[in-house]
């Protein structure tokens, strides 16, 4: 199969709750991410190394971030005269407003047309959840190889506690037998769906269409998970570093997991680089008094204080006098003399005074929000 | 009607920049990397965009390949436009009396047609090697007002540097009275910068008499401007304030990119109203790890740190390992410094490696001041492991291990 006969779809509004308080203002796929990067830079990322040529992109509300992140697509090359990169902003089919919450049978099912007028014999699904590094051309290759119905991409580990993940029943050659999609209760590892998955245009229309007759609307529960008798669906695992957000906390670990090398050089790595949108900061500024220790800094900040096992995005100043420890502070959080933070993730432009103290723990960091004071 | 431009830029960007020497070897002067995550010629760029100019010219001619991929359709400037925007100049060949650029002037002769493509009333000639920030539209205003047919950028340096200056003398109305070449004994301190706005129908006429006259060596600044002057054409000077600095040599490159880093300076390239852009790959953000020690500097994205870093500036993808010392010294991208070298008062140019243990450059205060200089490391060499590169040195080939470079 060539990439470019391959349509990429993402997704950008999946399992939102989980991230409730960053999400109350923006999409899942543009919630920020690892010092300068947002969710849907992944997905997007691997599609245009992968070679693929054209992505769509779903949107459900509360897209502004988005677009303003995404534009005409340009830093992912894919604006393009032909093909490249369409958002698709949700509206009603004959009227009905049927694009409604956590439907993404009915959101799938209002862009059919665009899924058509592609013209591409597959189409690669993916939400904006979650964070890897892989190349989808080996998935297209075992798709192939297997004569699949339908290939979805796996992971195996303890199970995100979102609703309606498919838990898959792998055989060794792949084949999946069985999909469970009740929430499990044990907290042993299994193998769970990444919610990446490849399949003919034409089926997915197929199962699109018979679901919004049937009126259903959880996509992997109601459409996917009981066909594995009667298609051939097969997984394929996903090597090398990857994690979905689906908690609060979730969301810090995968920020932190970021502080070690092995992670950065999976995600990161040259030949495959995850692009984002450049802004034009200048370079990281650091101060006579700076003491900045297993950090990872984007350009940008100016930093004239204590600085350990932190992220820090674009453009934050920490004034003199201030010690921040396991913490993520987003675009344009200012930290004024003297304060002292712990476990803390703080959203946008939050401006943290004079001498406060706050400390989270690293089980239950503190969250605020965008653009508050403290 | 047809659609015209009021004002267009032209940016000198041919030169080889000789005294820049291994810097320059496979790149013209105007993209050598500068400040982290610039080049030189992203301030003149810049300048022109926030100054509401969106017709550049750029002339090119010395080893233009790095220049022209860099600049590529000028999207990062935004001079990406449907008419206008940034296009590569550089000469070609024609019916007849097909040449290089003979000089300054002569690249603009060359490229009339460019500018009449444009109709522009005032055309503003640019260097690609200075490092400012600077308000190109009220130059032209002040140009305007004075009814000048050209006027200078002019800035007032120390009177010890005078010397190395094109000097002007200027009445109270800054009309420019006389020009002094670069004087053993200036009488003034007001030198050129080497930005002129050109009234175009002037300028058009007095480029065509030059080029017939056999004698001139067609350079704006030898021929042109005395040539208007002569003739008593107005020629005013603007005095400009700010940072300004020539990084037409190794020293001043240096001492400039330092100059990042002094707030007395007073130099923000991070003001928001007046953004310097550049064309930047996407790099991961920069890691400082837990043995990393960096105070008073800059660093761009991409680089991995183990090391000690003081008063310098990293651009993107530089690696420095544990134990590695960096002071006082300018790294471009791509450098990996290993463990337990260190470098000092140096301009380490991009994908260098410098082995373990090795030595490069050196402290004036550890020395002879007549002895001291930087030290310059160039492309894609090699520093071998415990050797050592003494103050002064300029090395453009790869040394091995435990040799020993120093100055007499």
């Amino acid at each position: 199969m060539r990439p470019n006969n391959v349509l990429g779809l993402i997704y950008s509004s999946s399992y939102e709750q989980a991230l409730n308080q960053m999400t109350a203002l923006r999409t899942i796929a543009s919630v920020p991410f690892g010092c300068r990067y947002r969710m849907i830079d992944f997905p997007l990322s691997n599609m245009v190394n992968a070679g693929m040529t054209q992505v769509g992109i779903i949107t459900k509300s509360n897209y502004r971030s988005l677009m303003d992140h995404i534009g005409a697509g340009r830093p992912w090359d894919l604006d393009r005269k032909r093909e490249g990169l369409f958002l698709l902003p949700p509206y009603s089919v004959s009227g009905l407003s049927d694009h409604g919450a956590d439907n993404k049978v009915a959101a799938l099912h209002s862009n059919m047309h665009f899924v058509n007028r592609s013209q591409k014999d597959y189409v690669l699904l993916t939400d904006a959840n979650s964070v890897y590094n892989f190349d989808f051309r080996d998935l297209m290759e075992f798709h192939e190889k297997k004569k699949a119905d339908i290939t979805i991409a796996y992971k195996n580990g303890i199970v995100p506690n979102l609703q309606g993940i498919m838990k898959l029943s792998v055989e060794k050659d792949g084949r999946v037998t069985k999909i469970k999609t009740a929430k499990s209760e044990n907290q042993s590892p299994e193998n769970y769906s990444f919610n990446i998955m490849i399949m003919k245009s034409s089926l997915l229309e197929d199962l699109i269409n018979e679901a919004h007759m049937k009126e259903r609307k959880h996509f992997s529960e109601d459409v996917i998970a009981p066909r594995a008798d009667d298609l051939k669906i097969f997984g394929y695992k996903i090597e090398g570093y990857s994690n979905m957000a689906s908690s609060l906390l979730d969301y810090y670990n995968m920020n932190m997991d970021l502080l070690q090398l092995k992670n950065r050089q999976q995600l990161f790595n040259r030949a495959n680089p995850i692009t984002t949108k450049v802004l034009d900061n200048i370079p990281a500024t650091y101060g006579l008094n700076a003491d900045v220790h297993n950090s990872l800094i984007a350009d940008g900040c100016k930093i004239n204080g204590i600085v350990e096992n932190s992220i820090l995005f674009r453009d934050v100043v920490v004034e003199e006098g201030v010690h921040i420890k396991n913490s993520i502070l987003m675009q344009g959080t200012i930290v004024r003399k003297n304060s002292n933070l712990n476990a803390v993730i703080a959203d946008k432009e939050v401006i943290i005074n004079e001498d406060r103290y706050l400390s989270g723990d690293a089980v239950f960091p503190v969250y605020i929000s965008k653009k508050a004071t403290v | 009607m047809k659609q015209r431009k009021e004002n267009i830029a032209m940016l000198l960007a041919g030169g080889q920049g000789s005294r820049l020497g291994v810097l320059t070897k496979k790149m013209a002067k105007p993209a050598v990397p500068f400040g982290g995550k610039y080049r030189i010629i992203d301030f003149p760029l810049s300048n022109c965009v926030n100054s509401g100019i969106f017709t550049v010219g750029v002339l090119t001619q010395y080893q233009p390949l790095e220049l022209n991929d860099y600049i590529g359709n000028g999207a990062p400037w935004d001079l990406d436009r449907n008419f206008g925007g940034v296009h590569i100049l550089p000469p070609y060949q024609r019916q007849k009396n097909t040449q290089w650029y003979k000089g300054t002037a002569n690249s603009i002769y060359q490229n009339i047609h460019f500018i009449e493509k444009y109709d522009p009333e005032y055309v503003v000639i640019l260097s690609g090697d200075h490092i400012y920030k600077m308000n190109y539209s009220k130059m032209i205003e002040y140009h305007k007002e004075k009814k000048a047919d050209c006027t200078i950028a002019m800035i007032e340096v120390e009177w010890e540097e005078a010397s190395r200056f094109g000097l002007m003398v200027v009445d109270d109305e800054n009309k420019v009275c006389s020009f002094e070449e670069k004087p053993e004994k200036p009488t003034t301190n007001k030198a050129s910068m080497g930005i002129y706005v050109f009234s175009w129908d002037v300028l058009k006429k007095v480029l065509i008499e030059d080029e017939n006259n056999p004698d001139s060596s067609n350079d704006f600044g030898k021929d042109i401007i005395p040539k208007m002057h002569s003739e008593g054409r107005p020629i005013y000077a603007y005095p400009f304030e700010g940072y300004w600095r020539d990084v037409g040599t190794l020293d001043s490159l240096w001492l400039a990119n330092i100059d990042l880093l002094s707030p007395s300076i007073g130099f923000d390239i991070g003001d928001p109203t007046w953004k310097i852009y550049s064309r930047s790959p996407s790099s991961p953000p920069q890691y400082l790890a837990e043995s990393a020690c960096v105070q008073n500097s800059m660093l761009a994205e991409g680089c991995y740190v183990e090391g000690n870093i003081d008063f310098s500036i990293l651009s993107a993808n530089v690696t420095v390992e544990k134990g590695a010392v960096i002071r006082d010294s300018f790294i471009m991208p791509g450098c990996t410094i290993k463990k337990n070298a260190v470098i000092e008062y140096s301009i380490i140019a991009e994908n260098v490696v410098v082995e373990e243990g090795a030595k490069i450059g050196g402290r004036p205060e550890d020395m002879d001041v007549d002895k001291w200089g930087i030290t310059v490391i160039g492309e894609g060499v090699t520093i071998g492991a415990n050797s050592i590169i003494g103050t002064k040195q300029v090395i453009d080939q790869d040394v091995e291990k435990g040799a020993k470079y120093e100055t007499e």
